[in-house]
């Protein structure tokens, strides 16, 4: 199916994504062509074929229950581009509305 | 006695072992090394020197010269986090990032002894094959410096075979170590999907990503896996299993070995001069008496569709991170979901960006059946067919790329052309094998050929046997580029 500049755009808001109106363009174009070669997975019968998700397959892997020192405070914040003391700083989540 | 820079990492530990070299010799020889070659190749993004120099010295005043790698200087690919050095991962969004936390390859790197240079240039999250979406512009084929020197981990393919590092480490997700390995004559392996923690690899599509080293020659990659491969709390994900003594496994005769040669690796799309030099490897192999047999891997066409799936639908979760809250550049918007959209919109490139929307897209409502839920299963069949191959054979031959290098911007606007560019690696990593990529031969016109071999789960130390005899019986891995 054509992925349509629309799409692109609703796609990219999932993604919280900003894209140009050239970008929207010119990714439209190219992914519809690997659409277009992604599809032909459609000509194989899969209805029987259990679905691999990871490689090797592996369940409930724990590591022991053993109390260790975490990353300091500081040195987690220190690639923050903004800080407020102990905290990450953001702009407002909520409209004032 | 040759140049420091240009042994083997074997050859130069066995001096630093000896007390021949210090750590600090060697460190400089590389350093001054990287100094006059790097800004023709832009193999490294990051040199840190004092980092590196300070190490050097401590372990020169250590007295203690048994660790396996004492002194030996490497370099890491900027998307594995050594504490303090810039981790971009060649991306505008991580400007600036330095991880204040070390990957478990890089504690058990430097626990034996390991000196780290800096960090090595690659495309922008891992995403290409030719090293050329870096945000720090592209890195160059020391071959031929108008060609791209293969991706994604293109900066260490390059250093390695420019004698800019010793050995370097990379990140395979769909052949991003033995693509540009074959592209740059050097070796490279992408070990068993869990042999190598990604504990500090900043994630690209993590059921299918895997550390590996580079190296000048298949000894040298043996002896580094010895040190980074095995069971790590850290990563869930990786083995408990013993770590082999990788380099015995190099001594071992291979005469009476079965190698599987796959037909649909041998098609229309192999450059003649790579099939030539394929078929000239499989004599090599003949002579040294293994047995060559046809293997069938019937869903290889499916291989990069699947990839292009699961890989960008995994890619697009693990890039959900970088939103400008906690670390990297963050764009000015009054409210947050704009700070998200903008600080990603501004910080991404094109190719990261495009990824991003296709992944996002195969998983949302109403296409998620069609897309990721199909690919899965077609990863499954993708898995039997190797596992079929590998009930007649011990091994499995291809070439590891279908053409030399490229030039520089020839496929860049052409994301299908690049994908297919990766189409003899992929399959490895949805079935989770082992595969290594080792020089092979070269054009007449003088660009590198690389072979890989590919093994069963955890069965590296039969592509170190094979590789090991490959290469002494062949003088490949031995040529310098004309630097």
């Amino acid at each position: 199916m054509a992925l349509v500049a629309d799409h692109i755009r609703y796609v990219a808001t999932l993604a919280r994504l900003t894209l140009t109106d050239e970008e929207v363009t010119r990714f439209a174009g190219q992914l519809d062509q690997i659409l277009a070669y992604v599809d032909t997975l459609k000509q194989l019968k899969t209805d029987d074929v259990p679905p691999t998700s990871h490689a090797v397959p592996m369940s409930n892997v724990f590591r022991r229950d053993e109390p260790a020192p975490a990353l300091p405070i500081e040195a987690a914040l220190a690639n923050a581009p903004q800080r407020e003391g102990p905290f990450f700083k953001v702009p407002r989540v909520l409209d004032d509305a | 006695m040759p140049e420091l820079t240009a042994l083997t990492a074997h050859a130069l530990l066995d001096r630093l072992h000896q007390g021949e070299v210090s750590p600090t010799q060697a460190a400089d020889a590389y350093l001054a090394r990287i100094q006059a070659q790097n800004p023709r190749v832009n193999a490294l993004i990051a040199v840190e020197s004092e980092r590196a120099l300070a190490r050097a010295k401590a372990l020169d005043a250590a007295g203690d010269r048994s660790g396996p790698l004492f002194g030996l200087p490497v370099l890491m690919k900027a998307n594995i986090c050594v504490a303090g050095a810039p981790a971009t991962c060649g991306s505008k969004i991580l400007q600036g990032f330095r991880p204040p936390y070390n990957a478990t390859v890089v504690e058990r790197l430097e626990r034996a002894g390991a000196v780290i240079l800096g960090m090595a240039n690659m495309d922008e999250f891992a995403f290409g094959s030719s090293c050329e979406t870096s945000c720090a512009g592209p890195t160059k084929n020391p071959w031929d410096l108008a060609r791209i020197p293969g991706g994604s981990s293109g900066g260490s393919a390059a250093a390695v075979s420019a004698d800019l590092a010793a050995a370097a480490f990379g990140s395979d997700t769909g052949g991003s170590i033995r693509q540009p390995a074959a592209m740059c004559s050097v070796v490279g392996i992408k070990p068993t999907y869990g042999r190598v923690s990604r504990y500090g690899l900043i994630a690209f599509a993590s059921s299918l990503d895997q550390i590996g080293p580079l190296t000048k020659d298949v000894e040298d990659c043996a002896l580094l896996m010895e040190v980074v491969a095995g069971l790590d709390p850290r990563d869930s994900t990786s083995a408990d299993r013993p770590v082999p003594a990788y380099r015995e496994a190099l001594r071992r005769p291979v005469k009476g070995m079965t190698v599987g040669v796959p037909k649909e690796y041998f098609i229309n799309g192999l450059d003649p001069e790579v099939d030539r030099a394929m078929r000239q490897a499989l004599d090599v192999l003949k002579g040294l008496g293994v047995t060559l047999k046809d293997v069938s891997l019937p869903h290889t066409e499916y291989a990069v569709p699947t990839y292009y799936i699961v890989a960008t639908a995994e890619a697009s979760s693990n890039l959900a991170r970088f939103d400008g809250v906690r670390y990297g550049a963050r764009a000015k918007a009054p409210t947050m979901i704009e700070t998200f959209e903008r600080t990603r919109g501004e910080g991404f490139g094109a190719e990261a960006k495009r990824r991003i929307i296709l992944g996002t897209y195969v998983l949302s409502h109403g296409y998620y059946d069609a897309y990721y839920a199909k690919a899965l299963k077609v990863r499954t069949l993708i898995q039997r067919d190797f596992q079929r191959a590998f009930e007649g054979c011990q091994a499995i031959v291809t070439p590891t790329s279908p053409t030399p290098p490229f030039k520089l911007g020839e496929k860049l606007d052409d994301p299908l052309a690049m994908y297919l560019s990766d189409i003899y690696t992929i399959s490895v990593n949805l079935a989770g094998v082992p595969a290594l990529a080792l020089p092979a031969g070269f054009t007449a016109a003088g660009l590198p050929i690389g072979m890989q071999l590919i093994a069963p789960p955890f069965a590296e130390e039969t592509l170190f046997q094979l590789g090991g005899a490959f290469e002494q019986a062949t003088d490949w891995h031995a040529r310098k580029p004309p630097l």
